[in-house]
């Protein structure tokens, strides 16, 4: 997993609420086991027209959003089915982070194990940024060892982040590695707490 | 924990059960651990006895309609009250299947005569005197009486009436008989843009209920509403009736083992007769990745969980409704009041 530490990136404005992870990836792309190349699809149902090409209209399609790292979407991004491959192919298309007002749980959780950092952002900042990102492209800034974003306008926002992902994302170790790393540890108690009884 | 949502229905058995992602199944096979943090409770009252034509897909897309898709979000919840408790098991299981349509990690019930009674003597249940220390031991764990929650919220069940999704989330639903909300109504610029939006995908005005809008397919299956009393009522709806010429009626048992069942009680004939598919156990239609797919534009009833832009086939347009609302809309050919058809 790649560190996440400071970073300033192009922000993609998707100012639609309660955006599902069929939209964020329909279920006909879930069939591979691979993590990578998803971002082809990322979308794919608002990115492509009927004949397969690119949707011009749809803001993933704009010139001004190639190369942006940050979506900032509406409330509640990432509800219903819990397909992790939503966070990969947000990743796979470029993005490290995503803001929004709220995030539904799963995908909020899925997108911290794979280093795509959901940032939860008040209303007043979702709607200066939205404003912001009609007149023309922006850019912000992700520190994530002081919890800040800072906005075009240069006031500097705090977002929470529990203390063990934010370890995690900045050191780019996964929670399985992390739980490797303590092998040494692990094997001292299970010897030390001997034969468990497995209850039912 | 499973890899899918689907999962949740574990928790109308009292058990706390949650989707999880592909990485933290890894974590559970390499570790059999995983790290959760404790989330806030909110009781979910449902109080008074549901009216008839009322199922348990009913109360929940009634729930969600009331708190958003997002309103249960960092909640695991509790169904209380006169209408949960007088849910059969299957009913409680479509009822917590789609606590996470309405945001939540999970949603439970305290265990009851109600559960006991399913468990007794099913494969893996205890025998003999584990069984009654089994029983004793799960009957502490529902709620202690006066328990506090975070939040409580209460729904009006006397209001409740068969429920129809209108819009591309699980939480745009009405009683089959009222109008659909108006955007111009709404104050809120997001919202409003929103409601727009699902209206504009769905082909629909505001201002008019949904019944007597044309339909396409009716798909009664999926993880929600595809156990025995889901197929024995809507075979109880179709029973000497036909379905509309114009309608493709699929019905897809949950399982092998309700399609063995299903076949023993004689429904596959009833469903045939009526000018239904009768079909295999599968996913089918609730997540399109076969060839059960909606072609653009078409509009179906269909009993599964999730009504999201595309969902069941690029283009396609999903009402989710109870196994009686889908019946007796495929009869109609059009979306259709179940309760005329009830004994």
């Amino acid at each position: 997993m790649e560190p996440i530490t400071k970073f300033s990136g192009k922000v993609m404005p998707l100012p639609v609420r309660d955006v599902d992870t069929d939209q964020i990836i329909p279920a006909r792309f879930l069939k591979t086991i691979d993590k990578q190349g998803l971002g082809i699809n990322l979308f794919n149902d608002w990115r492509y027209l009927a004949s397969g090409e690119p949707n011009p209209e749809f803001v993933l399609n704009k010139p001004e959003s190639q190369g942006a790292t940050v979506l900032l979407a509406g409330d509640n991004f990432g509800c219903g089915s819990s397909r992790e491959h939503a966070p990969w192919a947000l990743m796979g298309w470029g993005f490290r982070a995503v803001l929004s007002t709220s995030f539904a749980d799963i995908f909020k959780g899925n997108c911290l194990k794979n280093g795509l950092l959901p940032i939860v952002i008040d209303e007043a900042t979702e709607k200066e940024l939205f404003a912001a990102a009609q007149s023309g492209p922006i850019e912000l800034t992700v520190d994530l060892e002081s919890q800040t974003i800072t906005l075009p306008s240069g006031r500097t926002v705090e977002f929470p982040i529990d203390t063990f992902s934010k370890n995690c994302l900045l050191a780019g170790v996964d929670q399985l590695g992390y739980i490797q790393n303590q092998m040494p540890t692990i094997e001292a108690y299970e010897k030390h707490v001997g034969d468990r009884v497995l209850t039912t | 924990m499973s890899a899918a949502t689907a999962t949740l229905r574990r928790t109308a058995f009292g058990a706390l059960a949650f989707g999880i992602g592909t990485t933290e199944v890894e974590h559970v096979l390499a570790t059999q651990c995983l790290l959760q943090n404790k989330p806030k409770t909110c009781e979910v009252r449902f109080e008074a006895a549901a009216p008839k034509g009322v199922t348990a897909k009913d109360l929940i897309l009634a729930l969600i309609a009331q708190i958003g898709v997002g309103g249960g979000t960092g909640y695991v919840l509790e169904y209380t009250g006169e209408a949960i408790r007088a849910l059969s098991m299957e009913g409680r299981m479509t009822l917590c299947n789609m606590s996470i349509e309405g945001g939540a990690r999970a949603g439970m019930i305290a265990p009851d005569e109600t559960t006991f009674e399913y468990l007794k003597g099913r494969p893996h249940a205890p025998q003999g005197s584990d069984w009654d220390a089994a029983v004793e031991r799960w009957k502490q764990l529902a709620t202690d009486p006066g328990a506090t929650y975070d939040k409580t919220i209460t729904v009006d069940v006397t209001k409740i009436e068969p429920m129809v999704t209108y819009g591309t989330n699980p939480g745009q639903g009405v009683g089959v008989t009222q109008a659909l909300p108006d955007p111009a109504a709404l104050s809120d610029a997001n919202q409003k843009a929103g409601l727009e939006k699902a209206l504009a995908y769905m082909g629909l005005e505001a201002g008019k209920s949904l019944l007597g809008k044309p339909i396409d397919v009716v798909f009664i299956g999926s993880c929600t509403n595809s156990r025995i009393s889901d197929l024995r009522d809507a075979a109880g709806v179709l029973k000497g009736r036909k379905v509309n010429p114009k309608v493709r009626v699929m019905v897809v048992p949950g399982s092998e083992k309700i399609k063995a069942q299903a076949e023993a009680e004689g429904l596959p004939e009833i469903f045939k007769a009526a000018g239904a598919e009768w079909r295999e156990a599968g996913c089918s239609m609730c997540i399109a990745m076969n060839g059960d797919q909606l072609s653009p534009g078409q509009y179906s009833v269909s009993t599964s969980n999730r009504n999201f832009e595309g969902r069941q086939g690029k283009g396609g347009r999903t009402f989710l409704a109870s196994p009686i609302t889908a019946a007796a809309s495929a009869i109609e050919g059009a979306v259709a009041d179940p309760r005329k058809y009830l004994a």
